[in-house]
């Protein structure tokens, strides 16, 4: 074989090799080396100054339409911690799928985190890009889970489904499920959050409470009007305005001990 | 131990070769090769390397009717190996309950080399590709925890998970990723076209001169050596308004898309009528008559058909007459791809 073939093809594989690196079975991103201290990660779902109470509440949101709630999924992935000396962890094997209707699912451990002190969080919400084309995949990322649109594939990263008077489609279903992983339409969000006061991973596990308020999803940079948007089933500007609306709903309520 | 594996490749000479660990249950090993010629293949066993134990529990669940809600359709229902894997004369294939889909099932070979997969392209990893039969309500209408189930029931499944993967654990992953080992792993390239072109073999002069033809009127779109470039176009078919197919359309959302439908291999084309993405079309006689006096005009007709492909009734009669050549009589005989006994 050629010698201008070989090595484009040496540099093509190691292109492959370099990008599979990075897959989910591999450690990736991690500066540090990985110790023994854990951080309890806890997501709360409320709805502006209430928990959220599936099927049971009626709420309004910033159009004042009046919604229930009865589903709320969102992967969570690609979690990192920054210390206070400036270096990153980053947890491996990193995909949670968060479902307020299984109380299991709003809480899991980071583990392997070397002892010091971290500031801040980040995390995506939602599936990068590679996941959505690796193939079959297991865990949070299983089809199984519902979240996953098998044809025109690629991951469901935050499910919404309700009702409000102001829906026109059958018994005023709401529906918003939002994937789309590449372009300009990529509901791909990342999220940085800076702990109130460093927390100290040593020999005892220190809590984050991470809170999604549901009424961010439809107030700002898009005021969403039930009127007008009800359903999205698929990758588009629908799905995109929503998720640079819900980019916003997290914040941090308590880090510490 | 993939690092190892690809730099390896490299030096080698381009070739996959994911039969480092050859786990050897009926003592053969098997192997994926490139044929001489071809392109390098989309799918190369990254994450999923090839084992005879794989491939057998592919070819197991592919033969399978309990994949299906009620057990009686498999995928090799709507995929016949005497067909070349495609369903033999059904324009659309029916599923369970006997209802019908809303497209023709195509072949199954040299699947390693589809950039994407279903006539519009939605599925770019054959890994994703057999959730969508399972799922779909008019095809099998089973849920993934349920073929779990039923799988976990059955101790040689069991067994043989343990021999592909390791250990007993059964989920979706590896139903696919085993699926994909059996999928990938059958390549059709021993029809009487490729014995002419390695030499071993000779064509009639009708025969070569329907080569001759198929090369200057057919091959823009249907590029030997797999006789398909693999992308999407609209072919002139006068749409149905009760099928209403967008094509290309229907994910990619684009009105230039409108009605496209992926050029499909023309390998095996003899064995695997009805022919287009409907199965409109009985013949090979009638899909080329469509070529040459039925093309339907559209804002998003492929411009190499605007005047249809021209061709005398004589010439039509070599092309098909080249066609037939492509058929791969040891693919479809093949008893690795055999449903198991």
């Amino acid at each position: 074989m050629k010698t201008s073939t070989r090595i484009l093809s040496i540099i093509s594989l190691a292109t492959v090799v370099a990008l599979s690196a990075c897959h989910k079975k591999d450690d990736n991103n991690s500066t540090t080396p990985s110790g023994n201290g854990k951080v309890k990660l806890e997501f709360f779902n409320v709805v502006g100054g209430s928990n959220l109470n599936l099927n049971n509440e009626w709420y309004t949101n910033a159009n004042g339409d009046s919604f229930t709630v009865s589903r709320f999924n969102y992967y969570i992935s690609n979690v990192s911690l920054k210390s206070t000396d400036g270096s990153t962890y980053t947890e491996a094997n990193s995909y949670h799928l968060v479902q307020q209707e299984d109380p299991t699912s709003t809480s899991f451990d980071m583990t392997s985190v070397p002892n010091g002190s971290y500031s801040s969080i980040t995390f995506t919400i939602g599936v990068d890009s590679l996941h959505n084309v690796s193939g079959a995949q297991t865990g949070a990322l299983d089809p199984a889970n519902g979240m996953f649109w098998s044809w025109n594939t690629g991951y469901i990263m935050l499910k919404f489904e309700g009702k409000s008077p102001k829906s026109t489609q059958p018994d005023n279903m709401l529906m918003f499920h939002c994937g789309g992983f590449s372009g300009a339409n990529s509901v791909v969000r990342t999220v940085t959050l800076n702990f109130p006061t460093a927390i100290q991973v040593n020999s005892s596990t220190p809590h984050v409470h991470l809170q999604a308020d549901v009424l961010q999803m439809f107030s700002a940079p898009n005021k969403i009007d039930f009127s007008k948007l009800m359903i999205i089933h698929m990758p588009g500007t629908d799905a995109k305005n929503i998720a640079d609306n819900y980019a916003n709903m997290f914040t941090i309520t308590y880090a510490g001990a | 131990m993939f690092i190892a594996c690809w730099i390896i490749v490299a030096v080698a000479g381009c070739k996959p070769d994911p039969s480092l660990d050859p786990q050897q249950d009926s003592g053969a090993t098997i192997s994926f090769e490139v044929p001489q010629g071809w392109p390098q293949p989309v799918y190369t066993f990254q994450n999923n390397a090839l084992t005879q134990a794989g491939f057998q529990l592919g070819r197991k669940l592919f033969y399978d009717t309990r994949l299906s809600r009620d057990n009686t359709i498999s995928c090799a229902s709507c995929h016949q190996q005497f067909a070349a894997f495609s369903h033999l004369d059904h324009p659309l294939s029916h599923g369970i309950n006997g209802l019908f889909g809303t497209r023709n099932a195509p072949g199954l070979f040299n699947e390693a080399w589809l950039p994407t997969f279903f006539w519009d392209g939605g599925v770019i990893n054959i890994e994703n590709q057999p959730i969508n039969p399972i799922q779909n309500p008019v095809e099998m209408d089973e849920t993934m925890p349920e073929v779990i189930a039923k799988v976990s029931a059955d101790a040689d499944y069991i067994k043989r998970f343990k021999a592909a993967f390791g250990d007993e654990t059964v989920n979706s992953q590896r139903i696919f990723k085993a699926l994909a080992q059996f999928m990938s792993t059958m390549i059709s390239n021993n029809s009487r076209y490729d014995q002419y072109v390695r030499g071993t073999g000779s064509l009639s002069a009708q025969e070569l001169n329907g080569l001759t033809l198929f090369r200057a009127k057919c091959a823009s779109c249907h590029k030997e050596p797999l006789f398909t470039d693999y992308s999407f176009r609209n072919n002139g078919l006068v749409p149905d308004a009760a099928l209403n197919d967008s094509g290309r359309a229907r994910i990619t959302r684009l009105p230039e898309d409108m009605r496209k439908f992926k050029v499909p291999s023309l390998r095996n084309v003899e064995l695997t009528r009805p022919y287009a993405h409907d199965g409109r079309f009985n013949t090979l006689d009638a899909m080329l008559e469509h070529y040459r006096t039925g093309i339907y005009q559209s804002p998003t007709l492929d411009t190499a058909l605007s005047n249809g492909i021209q061709m005398s009734d004589s010439e039509k009669q070599d092309i098909i007459a080249f066609l037939k050549t492509l058929t791969d009589t040891s693919f479809v005989k093949d008893p690795r791809f055999a449903e198991p006994k």
